[in-house]
């Protein structure tokens, strides 16, 4: 497997990390983006978004950002099995009727905009889903798609070490979104690389 | 009608920044940084490639407003912006610009579509790594705003003339979130 990504990056962090560090002009309001949308205050819990957010990463085939935010999911309570019935049991998934309408719409996202059905947003509104929630839901899963071709499209580089991901998990959940203050070095998470 | 509560007759993507401002604040930032900051590229082939993905992606407002800004800015080429919609590679455009508009339609495919053979190409026709990753980020950007402009239904005018004005907002001011709704 390649060790880095195609093309030159000013550090040697994986994944995303590198991405967001090499470039800040674009980083910081992805970061900023990100920040709201998963620890901003919501009716959504951060474990819901996280949800959201590994099941795209999963349908997109990226392993990185499907590690990451499965990682963070359990983190945050879950389980694999939880995962796994997102990924392949959703009407016998351990989450709420809700969630279930909202992953479904994720799903829906995942495809493309106009994949999205006024059934599906019905469906969601009759489970007592919000505007907001909807809103949030397609935001978080547009997002993703974004994060999980950035990360694909330019070949970065992806530890095999699931304690890469562990500590990135537990950075994503004490820290969040936002650039840590002393930043992010090789001898931090990274040191599996 | 868009799915959620927005303001009425506000077109796209302004409809939803202004039900959700505290996102759409750095949705817009990214978009200013993205399509209007210092790089090799241009702000025209830039917004050009934002069209092309959002033609491929079937999003009618972005690929719409994208390509009225294009058009805007390429100014006397404007020609190329509907040659590169109807058929990329037959376009009066740089071998440059056909790799990267290449590596964008992979990127809009799926992240792990693009190859190192498609990068490779990209350098021998003389893009540099910065344009080359810019090509990945704006494909993958607008794969995030044509999935948020049509997941939610926003309202899209069918006329193309009404995204000529869009497209001149576009090139002259850049990327600045609405504030309240445009009174018609």
């Amino acid at each position: 497997m390649r060790s880095m990504a195609y093309i030159q990056l000013n550090n040697q962090l994986p994944g995303i990390t590198g991405l967001l560090e090499n470039r800040p002009d674009t980083g910081d309001p992805i970061r900023a983006l990100t920040q709201i949308l998963l620890r901003g205050p919501n009716t959504l819990t951060e474990l819901e978004r996280e949800l959201i957010a590994t099941l795209v990463s999963y349908k997109n085939q990226c392993r990185f950002c499907t590690s990451a935010h499965a990682a963070t999911v359990i983190a945050l309570g879950g389980s694999a099995e939880l995962l796994n019935q997102v990924y392949n049991d959703l009407d016998n998934a351990a989450v709420s009727d809700k969630m279930k309408a909202l992953l479904v719409i994720a799903g829906k996202v995942q495809q493309l905009g106009t994949a999205v059905t006024p059934e599906n947003v019905a469906a969601a509104k009759a489970q007592g889903a919000s505007d907001k929630e909807i809103h949030d839901t397609v935001l978080i899963a547009a997002l993703f798609c974004l994060y999980n071709r950035y990360v694909d499209g330019l070949g970065t580089y992806r530890p095999e070490d699931p304690a890469y991901y562990e500590k990135l998990a537990s950075r994503l959940i004490t820290v969040g979104y936002t650039r840590p203050r002393e930043g992010i070095t090789v001898t931090g998470e990274a040191s599996f690389h | 009608m868009a799915y959620i509560q927005v303001p009425d007759h506000v077109p796209g993507i302004r409809s939803l920044v202004l039900f959700s401002p505290e996102t759409g604040k750095h949705l817009y930032d990214l978009a200013q940084a993205l399509l209007r900051g210092n790089s090799i590229l241009s702000a025209a082939e830039k917004e050009l490639i934002a069209a092309y993905v959002s033609n491929r992606n079937n999003c009618l407002f972005c690929m719409s407003s994208h390509a009225a800004a294009a058009r805007c800015l390429y100014g006397d080429a404007a020609a190329v912006v509907d040659q590169v919609l109807d058929n990329m590679t037959q376009a009066s455009i740089s071998e440059k610009l056909k790799a990267l508009l290449h590596i964008a339609g992979q990127t809009q495919q799926s992240g792990l579509a693009v190859t190192e053979n498609d990068i490779q190409f990209a350098r021998k026709s003389g893009a540099t790594d910065e344009e080359i990753h810019d090509a990945v980020l704006i494909s993958a950007t607008f794969s995030m705003f044509n999935r948020y402009v049509d997941g939610l239904n926003s309202f899209t005018p069918t006329d193309p003339a009404e995204y000529v004005p869009m497209g001149i907002r576009m090139a002259e001011k850049g990327y600045v979130p609405p504030t309240a709704p445009v009174a018609q």
